[in-house]
């Protein structure tokens, strides 16, 4: 028993969305816990270098055009709105201290140990933590939770110097906008960071090698999106392949060929944004047998047990969709499988968003996957312009798709173009979790006048009787 | 303290019934174990009991229909001793139709947790929330449950809606026409019962492809063989030594050589049953039921008799229990009791097959070249050509005849 005493319950590698909720599940839980990351900052990817700086760049650069380019319909009238991009990006960095601090604060609160450190597994049930100060400890733990999330991929023809290529890290903290910017990759990083200095001034390409932007998405919305953003001043280029950028003398210049067609673009700034892959090497999980899938993505069951007794992974580690919150509830549900409770994720209902203005929100499948799969769907639409609020907001852009079950009404999938589609997405997230139908939603009330009645007209369009349209 | 009296889950299926008779009036005093009232559903009446000593204060009326789990009574235990420890929810009254150990509590706020759309379509169909199995989170009913629930209850009786919808509109226009005051015409509720063999007369009609093959057999023998061993065998067996244990082995010789007729058809499947649960139709003054003789094949000839005579009598007191009225393999119907000469029997879906009896007459037939008179009875069987060719009925209806004709070919056991 004496041995037990300090033998932890579980370790987490890795303090992301995944990681530190993870933590926190474990600590209400009462596990003795311990949570290993290897920044000084808690958070991970997501707090520090993703989601919430994006964001906090994204909200910033659409006030501006809001006031260089709307307040005056409203009747505002502002002189010469400029930006202050120090200022802005000062910002930026309070709200990911607040929130990384904030993270500390909950281990605290959950009585998690934190550990400042590269961790490494040694042996089932043994992680060794390298300080950045060279001390090295070994810590026993009945159970290990792999959560290291992911890192940007790099072309081998257009290599990341941190200054001219860079990745979606550097790209969120340029001090001046660069005058031309070039994207590689249109999903959601080349869509959200090429939007954010295209509005601060850049001018913005951004090339796929698809042949549509937003790739996940309902086709027909990304389509719309891409619309959208092409009147913004962005430039597309798709089915364009990438096959080499230069630098000289801090100019990039990258070719391409699109329909056997070279092209050459100019640029200050490059960023990749050509997806991610898992961080699952150099934790030491090769070495005690963890298996890996053909992706580098650990391999695990359903309740994210890795074929190693005691060792789990979640999150961009392992396969799904890269995105915090359903990294967050594999860590909540990962835990509570490790505590002897049921947990479960429902990879059904997870809902993925790009933040652009419109913003691009989708949750299950879209009308072109349920075509290709030959499913017999049902698709209600509604557009913002004939919603009240939308116009009152003076913010038509954008439409809400509904694809149902033909024959059992079950809300299958759901797709939103709007400002605040991140927002109403949850909605129907919630209906697909709990196997609602379209007429579920259409029959519940929605507050008056607010956006999220489009959601409810487009539930109703499934079924031909939205009241703000003509059902056809 | 009062203890509510609710309406017992009395069998699968059953979401509704009348309180037909109240035994004991409002105000009251009743006993524990006192029959309350008579309740009808579509398959059995059974009586209630109190399941208080108290003071009975009704809540329904005579003729109501009233759902499973709804009260329809309270007794107020006015000063019964055992007050304290009787829970305000008591466990639904023990019911002549007791459940096989398996109580079907009604969920209590059922309509509340239910979707919006659950809700409207379980008010638009009628249906019984408590009764459909959800698959959504949870165990909750999704639109689909309750769509699947409601297509299998059209399936089991696409004309109830259809049916229900044409008597709203004769009532409509009638009540307009004239007020029929003058009792020429008068219009009443049909019965659960009634109204449920409606439905499945109408749904076998529509679902399988009944056809009927006819025969004759000669009662002579068995006629003597019962005469002979009629006496020895009711002082034996307590029981009279009727025509119907001869039919139920015969029928199950025949099926035995001819099995398909005992099969169903399920979906897109065929259902072999191999053991022999035969339904016997008895006439009651409520209408007909079919209660079931369980392995009629292992039975002897007396087993048989009693099982039926038992059968007979509950029927007629009305205390027959669902279970005693579910799941028979293939059906006999006697009309020769009310002197039919010859008719076309319905199916008892989902079985394939129904042997009709009729009168015996004495007719004149030839037989080896000589005109005699005997008893004969025409034999009818109506089967699902969906699933069974003529030759197999008709070799199903000449094992039938065979065995009635040659008794000792049947498995005497007396």
């Amino acid at each position: 028993m004496g041995e037990n005493m300090d033998k932890l319950d579980v370790i987490i590698i890795g303090s992301g969305p995944g990681g530190y909720v993870a933590a926190i599940r474990a600590g209400q839980l009462g596990l003795k816990t311990a949570l290993i990351e290897k920044d000084k900052d808690l958070g991970g990817t997501c707090l520090n270098i993703g989601c919430i700086p994006s964001k906090a760049l994204l909200t910033s650069s659409d006030h501006f055009v809001f006031a260089k380019k709307e307040a005056a319909k409203h009747g505002i009238l502002l002189d010469n709105p400029r930006v202050d991009l120090s200022t802005m990006q000062k910002r930026k960095d309070k709200v990911v201290k607040a929130l990384t601090g904030g993270v500390r604060q909950l281990m605290k609160t959950n009585k998690v140990m934190v550990l400042e450190g590269m961790g490494t597994i040694t042996a089932p049930g043994k992680v060794s933590v390298k300080s950045s100060s060279g001390e090295t400890q070994e810590i026993e733990t009945k159970n290990i939770v792999i959560a290291t999330g992911s890192v940007p991929i790099e072309l081998p023809s257009a290599k990341f110097d941190g200054k001219t290529i860079v990745s979606s890290t550097e790209a969120l903290c340029f001090e001046e906008a660069p005058k031309k910017f070039l994207v590689i990759g249109a999903g959601a990083i080349g869509l959200e960071l090429g939007s954010v200095w295209n509005r601060l001034g850049s001018e913005v390409t951004i090339l796929e090698f698809l042949p549509r932007i937003a790739l996940g998405f309902d086709l027909e919305l990304s389509n719309l999106l891409q619309r959208a953003l092409t009147s913004q001043g962005i430039k597309f280029h798709l089915e364009t392949k990438v096959t080499g950028v230069k630098v000289e003398n801090g100019r990039a210049v990258a070719t391409a060929t699109k329909a056997n067609e070279t092209l050459t673009f100019e640029a200050d700034r490059v960023l990749v944004s050509v997806g991610r892959r898992p961080f699952s090497e150099g934790l030491g999980a090769e070495k005690v047998g963890v298996e890996f899938d053909e992706k580098k993505r650990i391999k695990v069951d359903k309740h994210f047990r890795t074929n190693v007794k005691g060792i789990f992974a979640i999150g961009d580690v392992i396969a799904g969709p890269m995105l915090a919150h359903k990294a967050e509830d594999e860590g909540i549900a990962c835990i509570e499988n490790i505590a002897g409770k049921s947990g479960h994720v429902n990879y059904d209902a997870i809902p993925g968003i790009i933040y652009t203005n419109p913003e691009l929100a989708g949750v299950g499948i879209t009308e072109d996957q349920a075509k290709e799969k030959g499913m017999n769907v049902r698709v209600g639409k509604f557009p913002f312009r004939a919603n009240g609020r939308a116009l009152a907001n003076e913010d038509v852009e954008g439409v809400v798709k509904f694809i149902a079950d033909a024959k059992t009404d079950r809300i299958l999938g759901a797709h939103i173009l709007q400002h605040t589609a991140s927002e109403l997405i949850a909605e129907p997230a919630s209906v697909i979790e709990f196997g609602g139908s379209s007429e579920d939603l259409g029959r519940t009330t929605h507050s008056h006048p607010t956006l999220s009645e489009a959601v409810k007209e487009a539930a109703l369009a499934v079924e031909k009787r939205a009241l703000h349209i003509m059902n056809r | 303290m009062s203890v509510q009296v609710k309406i017992p889950a009395v069998g699968e299926s059953i979401s509704s019934g009348i309180v037909s008779v109240w035994h004991k009036k409002s105000g009251e005093q009743v006993k524990k174990g006192d029959p309350l009232f008579t309740l009808e559903t579509d398959k059995v009446s059974t009586e209630i009991v109190a399941e208080a000593d108290g003071v009975l204060r009704t809540k329904a009326n005579e003729g109501q229909e009233v759902k499973i789990g709804e009260v329809v009574a309270e007794i107020e235990e006015s000063a019964a001793p055992a007050a304290a420890d009787q829970k305000k929810e008591p466990a639904p009254p023990v019911a002549a139709a007791a459940e096989r150990g398996q109580p079907e509590s009604p969920r209590s706020s059922g309509a509340t947790e239910l979707s919006p759309a659950v809700r409207r379509i379980v008010e638009e169909e009628k249906l019984d929330a408590s009764k459909i199995s959800g698959t959504g989170k949870g165990g909750r009913i999704t639109k689909g449950d309750a769509l699947a629930a409601a297509q299998n209850r059209a399936a089991a009786g696409p004309e109830e809606m259809q049916a229900t919808a044409v008597v709203e509109t004769l009532e409509a226009v009638e009540s307009l026409a004239s007020p029929a005051k003058d009792g020429r015409v008068v219009r009443k509720r049909m019965s659960p019962l009634r109204r449920k063999i409606a439905q499945q007369l109408v749904m076998a009609q529509n679902t399988a492809a009944i056809l009927t093959t006819f025969n004759e057999c000669d009662m002579s023998e068995v006629q003597a063989l019962r005469a002979y061993a009629q006496e020895q065998f009711t002082k034996k067996n307590g029981v009279k030594l009727g025509l119907m244990s001869f039919f139920v082995k015969a029928t199950v010789e025949a099926l035995k050589a001819v099995p398909v007729i005992n099969g169903r058809i399920e979906g897109d499947d065929f259902i072999q049953n191999n053991f022999y649960d035969i339904g016997v139709a008895v006439g009651t003054e409520r209408g007909l039921v079919v209660p079931v003789v369980r392995d009629a094949d292992k039975k002897s000839f007396a087993e048989l008799e009693r099982d039926i005579a038992d059968y007979a009598k509950k029927a007629r007191e009305g205390k027959l229990k669902i279970e005693e009225l579910q799941g028979g393999t293939f059906t006999i119907s006697n009309g020769g009791v009310y002197g039919s000469l010859m008719a076309t029997p319905i199916l008892n879906p989902p079985q394939s097959g129904i042997l009709g009896m009729h009168k015996i007459m004495e007719r004149p037939i030839a037989v080896k070249g000589a005109v005699m008179v005997r008893p004969m009875m025409y034999l009818a069987l109506s089967y699902d050509h969906r699933l069974i060719d003529g030759k197999e009925a008709v070799t199903f209806l000449i094992k039938v005849k065979e065995g009635i004709e040659k008794p000792k070919t049947l498995p005497i056991d007396f």
